[in-house]
């Protein structure tokens, strides 16, 4: 049951208020509202579409292959559609709502701008096969899009089609792989620091290398030492991630690269932290051959509940050659060609092929580009900056409360690192993190990277006013010092949220995935059934 | 700059919190030679609002769009009335500006919405269980693909007349993998082909991929096809690129499918240029520990109340690494939101009048074009909403090109989709969804005729 929060503004500390207050009738309380399935909701013998036309009987032809009977799925009116869709959105967090302080997922401000952009009927209400003298507009973009990322990164070629992060990292690996085996030269391992995504190895094992852990000095970062002396004739390259993880820029990328290629290896940058030195620093300059960049961090495409993201991936002129079909290019009469299976014979005959239908995340592309305009040059040097500023002003208003175990090595990027090490015993990460949840704020992200105990990863991004920080800093001061009174009731939260710890084993054990309705009560459960608590 | 919170006085007031005595200060892990010092070249600066929209619309506005034209393409990516309440409800910041719901205490209306996903998408197509979705179809396709490979134990897939795209994106991937796929190039022909996908499978055949309806818009026998790949041990994997005719059509898991995988496009999330799209995929439930991607699942909270969790996710890659049944990470969560609130208001009856009106669009479409002279109609054994016709003697992609002079988008030329088969270059696939007008088939059906005369 949801205790209401009685002082607005800040919550007030000490038990919920569970026993003070009368249970409704209803379930709800004011604003805290429950919301059924739409399978529970007498979804029968209506419809939330008009049709204007009667389509009289399937063709004979078809016969044989019309269903039976209709789909078992309820409708609803538009009414009741748009109260119960709105009604769950009501029980999600979102960066609307305020700091989204994930570490690694860049969770910034969502321009309203970019979404106007971006559904113009001559961008939303085209299809990816008309002619192409059609489209000149919507190539036109994503030629402006790619050049730009090209100039950011200072890299010879990108391969736009990429449908988010892990799908460009794969991009990358197989253009990596396709340049090795071009040379000749296959190899069968992909060097991965331990701090690394998990996407990270999991890409190079799809891809079909075995991948080895490439160990971490004392102040967070790649030890060359260590990489120099495992490199060899059987390594196809490495993947690192710069910014890393530990929110660390990794000093040493340059010689890194050098050290990779020398061995006739080739460099995967990890760009999801991109965010920390856009405008500032170009990675094309430290040596890499690929990097993938979110569109839906750094260039603040919505991340929509999970998704879609949009990874292109910039690349060296040594991978340029083998990057996936389609891709832009001009003819001679300077018109826009999509580069396709049938054009790829005599305009990419070492490309590794496709990675997925059509163009890219093209609803991204108009978005991303919008983005690029407003902040333009200068501002995108502003972007990582403020970014950093904001993460620094974290890390410096939380070492004396928190294990901050690379704090005292220097300045950190993006993100501040904080590990439970000063938590005491019986005290969690995850305590810290659903105590922030009643403190109103999402929680950074727990437990990653895995090379710190307990981690607690805190990425404001620049769009976090100071204000805002501020308050989020007193919320965290405070819960530390809770967990560190051995303040018990941290453990039972969240408590103001509208649900409390969930029961995740139980989940899993018996893997409940649809719905389905009570025996003999097919989609009609009964009222009480639907009324809440 | 409107994006940007912090004031010159915030950062001074930061930079000395931090103990830096300016900006750089904070990026000195850098090293100097690689630190830009002036915004980097050949990017504009910085644009208000206004300038930025004008900007774009200029660009828009090169585009020739679907609604200024009578439109007849289809071939994976399809034109729908998509209701004004589902653009209104995934622009709530809520929905929109929500994460992957990895904290579900205050993520429980992107879960509500997933887990009655998975339900409608099981429905849809018959199966069990479905998953939270996937980057889009194709993706989806060969994630089916290697799932197969993991069951059976088997790296051999026969493929028959499926979406070339998706042919070739499985093609890509196999290559890197090492399974081998047998596609089976489909002919301008009424028969879609059954026997000649069976003819390729056996004992080492993993999994047998066909499209429902197929490429060329006919409707294979799905059954016999699942029977002859189940004597063999092999899994059949149907792709869908058009759900709508699942309102029409048997779902294919009644078919003895046992994954099938498509693309969610169709309902709610509109053309958009070919993305992003909605990967859909759906299995038997004895196989829900080797499916990719996310699942949503249900349980309780500390009070005992109903919930939703991401489950399963031992399968995934920020736990199992290397080991994972996938490197997914991201899925199409605000698609797969609008595809379910298209759903919500349609039902399974609405479902089902929608495609009835589609499949009867399309029928008096192919009437009046296959009535042309220089018109064959290939789709002589039935079709849904799109049917492929045959111009003898004419190059389709010119065709298409010449109708668009006309102003008219007049299908997918197969040469574009088949580069590599010149049979299959006669040959035009001609879409018609319940936004086409009597009108627009008039004015198609004329110029057709005029181009072929």
């Amino acid at each position: 049951m949801n205790a209401p929060n009685k002082s607005g503004w800040k919550p007030e500390m000490g038990p919920a208020s569970d026993g003070e207050a009368p249970a409704t009738a209803s379930g709800d309380y004011a604003l805290a509202l429950e919301e059924p399935l739409i399978f529970e909701l007498r979804g029968k013998g209506k419809c939330g579409v008009d049709f204007d036309y009667d389509p009289g009987e399937p063709s004979p032809e078809i016969a044989k292959f019309v269903r039976k009977k209709d789909v078992e799925l309820p409708a609803l009116a538009e009414p009741e559609t748009v109260r119960h869709y709105t009604r769950l959105s009501r029980q999600n967090y979102a960066i609307d709502l305020g700091p989204f302080p994930l570490g690694s997922c860049t969770m910034k401000h969502n321009p309203r701008l970019n979404e106007a952009v971006a559904r113009l009927p001559g961008f939303a209400d085209i299809h990816p096969l008309q002619p192409m003298d059609t489209v000149q507009g919507a190539f036109a973009v994503i030629e402006q899009l790619a050049d730009w990322l090209m100039k950011l990164t200072n890299m010879s070629a990108v391969a736009m089609s990429p449908k988010a992060g892990a799908h460009g990292e794969l991009c990358g690996i197989l253009a990596m792989r396709a340049a090795l085996e071009a040379r000749g030269d296959a190899r069968e391992v992909v060097l991965v620091p331990e701090s690394a995504h998990g996407t990270n190895p999991a890409t190079a094992a799809f891809a079909g290398y075995k991948v080895e852990n490439i160990p971490a000095t004392k102040d967070g970062r790649v030890d060359l030492a260590k990489l120099k002396e495992r490199l060899g004739p059987d390594v196809a390259g490495v993947m690192i991630t710069n910014p890393n993880t530990c929110g660390l820029f990794e000093r040493d990328m340059k010689a890194i690269s050098d050290a990779v290629h020398a061995a006739g290896g080739l460099v995967y940058c990890d760009g999801a932290n991109f965010n920390a030195i856009v405008g500032k620093v170009r990675p094309g300059d430290l040596g890499i051959d690929a990097m993938h960049i979110n569109l839906h961090k750094t260039f603040s495409t919505p991340h929509g509940g999970g998704g879609p993201g949009s990874g292109p991936v910039v690349l060296s002129a040594a991978l340029a050659p083998f990057a996936p079909i389609p891709f832009l290019r001009r003819d001679d009469k300077g018109r826009l060609r999509m580069v396709e299976e049938r054009s790829a014979k005599t305009h990419a005959p070492e490309s590794f092929g496709r990675m997925a239908a059509f163009h890219g995340q093209m609803g991204m592309f108009t978005r991303a580009l919008a983005y690029i305009l407003s902040h333009g040059a200068d501002g995108l040097r502003q972007v990582a900056e403020d970014a950093v500023l904001n993460a620094n002003y974290v890390l410096r208003s939380l070492e004396d409360v928190l294990d901050a175990p690379y704090a005292d090595a220097g300045p950190c990027m993006h993100e501040a690192l904080f590990s439970d090490d000063n938590l005491p015993d019986g005290m969690t990460t995850l305590d810290i993190a659903k105590g922030l949840i009643d403190e109103g704020f999402h929680p950074m992200t727990v437990y990653f990277p895995l090379v710190v105990h307990g981690a607690m990863l805190i990425e404001p991004t620049e769009t976090e006013s100071k204000i805002g920080l501020d308050r989020f800093i007193g919320s965290m001061r405070s819960l530390a010092e809770r967990a560190k009174a051995g303040d018990e009731t941290l453990k039972s939260a969240p408590r103001y949220a509208p649900r409390r710890r969930m029961d995740e084993a139980r989940a899993a054990r018996k893997p409940v995935l649809t719905w389905k309705a009570a025996p003999g009560q097919p989609g009609e459960p009964s009222l009480s059934e639907i009324g809440g608590s | 700059m409107r994006y940007l919170p912090l004031t010159e006085t915030d950062r001074s007031a930061m930079l000395e919190k931090i103990g830096a005595s300016d900006i750089d200060a904070l990026f000195a892990d850098v090293p100097a030679e690689a630190l830009q010092k002036t915004p980097i070249a050949g990017l504009p600066l910085h644009a208000s609002e206004m300038a930025v929209e004008r900007h774009m619309k200029r660009l828009a506005a090169q585009n020739l769009s679907a609604a200024d034209a009578p439109f007849f393409l289809g071939a994976g990516a399809y034109r729908h009335h998509v209701p004004a309440t589902v653009d209104h409800i995934i622009q709530r910041g809520e929905f929109l500006t929500a994460y992957t719901p990895y904290q579900p205490e205050i993520a429980q209306g992107t879960l509500q919405v997933l887990f009655e996903f998975q339900t409608q998408v099981a429905r849809m197509f018959g199966t069990d269980i479905a998953n939270a979705s996937m980057y889009d179809g194709s993706t989806a396709c060969w994630e089916a693909i290697a799932m197969a490979g993991r069951i059976t134990k088997k790296s051999r897939a026969v493929i028959g007349a499926i979406h070339p795209h998706y042919l070739a994106t499985s093609q890509t991937m196999a290559r890197f993998t090492g399974d081998t796929l047998v596609p089976v190039t489909p002919v301008l022909s009424a028969d879609a082909g059954e026997d000649a996908v069976i003819a390729e499978i056996d004992e080492t055949t993993s999994a047998v991929v066909v499209q429902y309806p197929d490429i060329l818009g006919r409707i294979p026998d799905l059954q016999k096809i699942a029977d002859a790949a189940h004597e063999k041990g092999a899994l059949l994997i149907t792709v869908v690129t058009e759900p709508v005719a699942l309102g029409l059509l048997e779902s294919p898991g009644s078919l003895g499918s046992d994954v099938v995988v498509g693309e969610g496009q169709s309902l709610g999330v509109g053309l958009n240029f070919g993305g992003p799209y909605l990967g859909l995929f759906g299995a038997r439930e004895k196989y829900t520990r080797q499916m990719p991607g996310r699942l949503c699942g249900e349980t309780v909270d500390a009070d005992g109340k109903r919930g939703f969790v991401l489950t399963l996710s031992t399968r995934e890659q920020h736990i199992r690494r290397e080991k994972a049944t996938s490197n997914i990470c991201t899925n199409s969560g605000l698609c797969a939101l609008a595809f379910s609130i298209h759903m919500t208001l349609l039902g399974g009856e609405g479902l089902g009048k929608l495609a009835a009106i589609n499949h009867a669009r399309a029928a008096h479409a192919a009437k009046r074009l296959g009535a042309i002279k220089g018109v064959e109609l290939v789709n002589t054994g039935g079709f849904f909403n799109e049917f492929t016709l045959r111009l003898p003697g004419h190059d389709a992609r010119e065709i298409a090109f010449r109708l668009t002079k006309r102003g008219i988008l007049g299908g997918v030329s197969m040469g574009r989709l088949f580069p590599d088969h010149d049979e299959m270059g006669e040959g035009l696939l001609v879409c018609v969804t319940e936004t086409v007008s009597d009108e627009d088939i008039g004015l198609f059906a004329d110029a057709l005729e005029e181009e072929l005369a």
